[in-house]
């Protein structure tokens, strides 16, 4: 990279954009036929939620013995598939409220699929938990209501009702949250289509939103309340009280004070690899090159590498915790899992989360879409597994040896799972289909971004040498134009290397 | 007040950052200014003050909280107690997490209501556009015409310094049909 690019910064939206040219690209593909690509992804995940559909009906009609669990692993393929798929649903609120309050410009191109995503994979997580309850149409019984059996209320002190609330509030936020973030852009394409059906639901849906400062300095305000304070803290609070499921017991491998914060970092970890994941594909597919630019992977990668770290460093504590406990049966239940007879799923989680992140050292392997691709795929094979690993390894070997039990998960149990993935990629590919993929009213607020001057603190002695050591250098004022290059996140100059 | 306004149109954000600035400081009234997108700067810059529903976010959050709390420890101590391995009817730490959600429910769901019921936004309104550019990406000011003492020819050269692409002056097309109702386009825009 030249000299001049690193004074300017790397734009975040390539190809020099009017706005209008935004509202070109992104509503392109809700204005044409759909591609037999799109077809094709989307008659398979028709397909596969399909089979979905027949394994649940299956297994509601039979009962859940159809599953592979017994009397020693209660909880296993299901129960591991929920933790997956709210862990997944994490990053969406994560990129859209954490790094809104960061500041992180870039966060704008991929803050509504993300979002999206953060929908479909909660409603893929609500399947598992409502089925293992048995009887699945008195799932209603969860939440506290006035009955004729006393009336009879649900226990507050249970981790699973918390799980409950958790949930419910965590799906109806994001997704207030993401309509209030789509209403300026369901007014743009309402203005755009002239008729049809399309036009009418985006008429119907925006509220007869016209772009008046006075509504979008109120709209503003609640944008921020909604991330800042409510959608942070519930983020970190939901899979804090996912993890409290297991952390409030008394088994060992699951009684261990260090979960919370485990299990959001894992969260974050999954949920960032899903978004990449389908990030590439739909960069590939709908020509978004421009809006979703090497910079975009490059910081994402990073953050996946950061996470890593920590699900890292949560491994390394709960296994010398264990060991250093002095509790024979903590000492055993991690000895177990690394050298037992699931060894083999403790070593693919260990493979999978810490050592394929660490190729994202690298500036060049950052930027290769293909290799992050794969490494993505791999981390999320990987998160799947760690929440096999803490549910079914500390389960499989009871207190008494004469209750040890092994696990294989049934046809129907790996059906329903792929079913998962079904529901989840057809309402994503819906989602590409009839709404905006790109947030194209936050997006056109970034454009000329990286052209500003970016102001310099005055009292801040050390970044003025800096910035003034850098421009006689360059011979650019870059004290000015570029700044003290001080991007959260994005800590590494552009150096002049590439 | 006159039911007569100006309309320029601006082809972007500095543009009708900078319009904005001189017409107030040149003592114009800017009744509204429309925009396809938030930019930074522009609502202080036209005098809208801070937005003070962050007060119904509170207030709801603390509702939430509040009722969930004691709705748990009536449920849990006083409705139907149930001895759960021996500890406290009204165990105050076990409300805490569903505290948190409810508090974070009600307050979600009270901000966004209030911003709809306040913007005057519900599904199925017909928008009614300044212009149809407006959620592309044009903006628009709109200047109050006071029954006496407008000075159009000032106005446009201010206008037209900034870059503005079309000035028109006339009869408030927003709110011809209802003077007397006020509406986003008309109101609240203070000084």
């Amino acid at each position: 990279m030249d000299r001049a690019a690193w004074a300017l910064r790397e734009p975040l939206i390539a190809g020099d954009k009017t706005p209008h040219q935004v509202t070109i690209d992104v509503s392109r593909p809700l204005e044409g036929k759909p591609t037999p690509l799109w077809w094709a992804a989307f008659l398979v995940s028709l397909a596969t939620l399909a089979v979905g559909i027949a394994a649940i009906t299956y297994q509601i009609r039979v009962g859940i013995g159809t599953w592979g669990l017994n009397r020693t692993i209660g909880w296993s393929f299901d129960i591991t598939n929920f933790v997956f798929w709210v862990g997944i649903g994490h990053a969406g609120t994560l990129i859209s409220a954490i790094l809104f309050l960061l500041r992180q410009k870039w966060r704008t191109s991929v803050n509504r699929a993300a979002e999206a995503m953060t929908l479909f994979a909660v409603m893929c997580a609500g399947i598992f938990p409502v089925i293992h309850m048995g009887r699945p149409w008195l799932a209603f019984w969860v939440f506290p209501y006035p009955n004729f059996r006393g009336p009879l209320w649900v226990n507050f002190r249970s981790p699973l009702l918390w799980d409950v609330f958790a949930i419910s509030t965590y799906f109806i936020i994001s997704a207030v949250f993401w309509y209030v973030g789509l209403i300026p852009d369901l007014a743009t394409l309402r203005d755009r289509f002239k008729s049809g059906v399309k036009q009418r639901f985006y008429s119907f849906f925006s509220l007869g939103w016209n772009g008046s400062l006075t509504v979008w300095n109120r709209y503003e305000a609640v944008y921020l309340i909604l991330a800042a304070a409510l959608a942070t803290p519930l983020v970190l609070s939901v899979h804090s009280i996912v993890s409290f499921d297991f952390a409030t017991s008394v088994i060992p491998g699951w009684h261990t004070t260090v979960f919370p914060p485990y299990f959001v970092a894992g969260a974050i970890f999954s949920g960032m690899s899903m978004v990449v994941t389908l990030m590439i594909i739909a960069r590939q597919t709908m020509r978004l090159e421009d809006y979703l630019t090497h910079r975009h992977f490059d910081i994402m990668t990073k953050m996946i590498l950061a996470t890593s770290w920590m699900v890292a460093i949560a491994y390394a504590t709960e296994f010398f915790i264990a060991l250093y406990s002095g509790n024979e049966y903590e000492r055993f239940v991690f000895l177990n899992r690394a050298l037992g007879p699931m060894a083999w799923s403790y070593w693919i989680m260990v493979s999978c989360n810490i050592l394929v992140p660490q190729i994202f050292w690298f500036r060049r392997l950052r930027r290769t879409l293909p290799v992050v691709f794969v490494a993505t795929i791999f981390i999320n094979v990987g998160m799947w597994f760690e929440r096999f690993v803490i549910i079914t390894t500390s389960l499989h070997r009871d207190f008494l040896p004469s209750s040890w039990a092994s696990y294989a998960p049934t046809k129907i149990e790996l059906a329903t799972f792929a079913g998962s993935f079904g529901l989840f990629f057809t309402c994503f590919l819906l989602f590409c289909r009839f709404l905006p993929v790109i947030a194209m009213a936050e997006v056109k607020g970034v454009l000329g971004s990286h052209l500003k001057p970016r102001p310099v603190p005055v009292t801040d002695e050390p970044i003025l040498e800096a910035a003034a050591a850098r421009s006689a250098n360059a011979g650019l004022d870059e004290a000015v134009i570029g700044g003290p290059d001080a991007v959260l996140l994005d800590l590494s100059p552009e150096e002049t290397s590439t | 007040m006159s039911d007569r306004q100006q309309v320029s149109i601006y082809p972007g954000e500095e543009e009708v950052l900078g319009a904005v600035v001189e017409l107030r400081s040149a003592g114009f009234r800017i009744l509204e200014v429309f925009a396809p997108y938030a930019v930074h700067g522009l609502e202080r810059a036209a005098g809208l003050r801070r937005s003070r529903i962050g007060f119904v976010t509170v207030t709801a959050a603390t509702i939430g909280s509040l009722a969930f709390y004691f709705f748990q420890d009536w449920v849990s101590a006083i409705s139907w107690p149930v001895n759960i391995g021996g500890k406290p009817y009204s165990s105050a730490p076990a409300w805490i997490p569903v505290v948190f959600e409810t508090g974070v429910l009600a307050a979600g769901l009270a901000t966004v209501l209030a911003l709809f019921v306040r913007s005057r936004l519900y599904p199925g309104k017909r928008a009614r556009l300044i212009d149809p550019r407006i959620t592309d990406d044009r903006f628009a000011v709109v200047l109050e015409i006071p029954d006496s003492g407008f000075d159009a020819a000032t106005a446009r050269k201010i206008c037209a310094r900034h870059g503005a692409e079309s000035v028109e002056e006339g009869a408030a097309p927003e709110v011809g049909k209802k003077p007397q109702r006020p509406t986003t386009t008309s109101v609240e825009v203070r000084r």
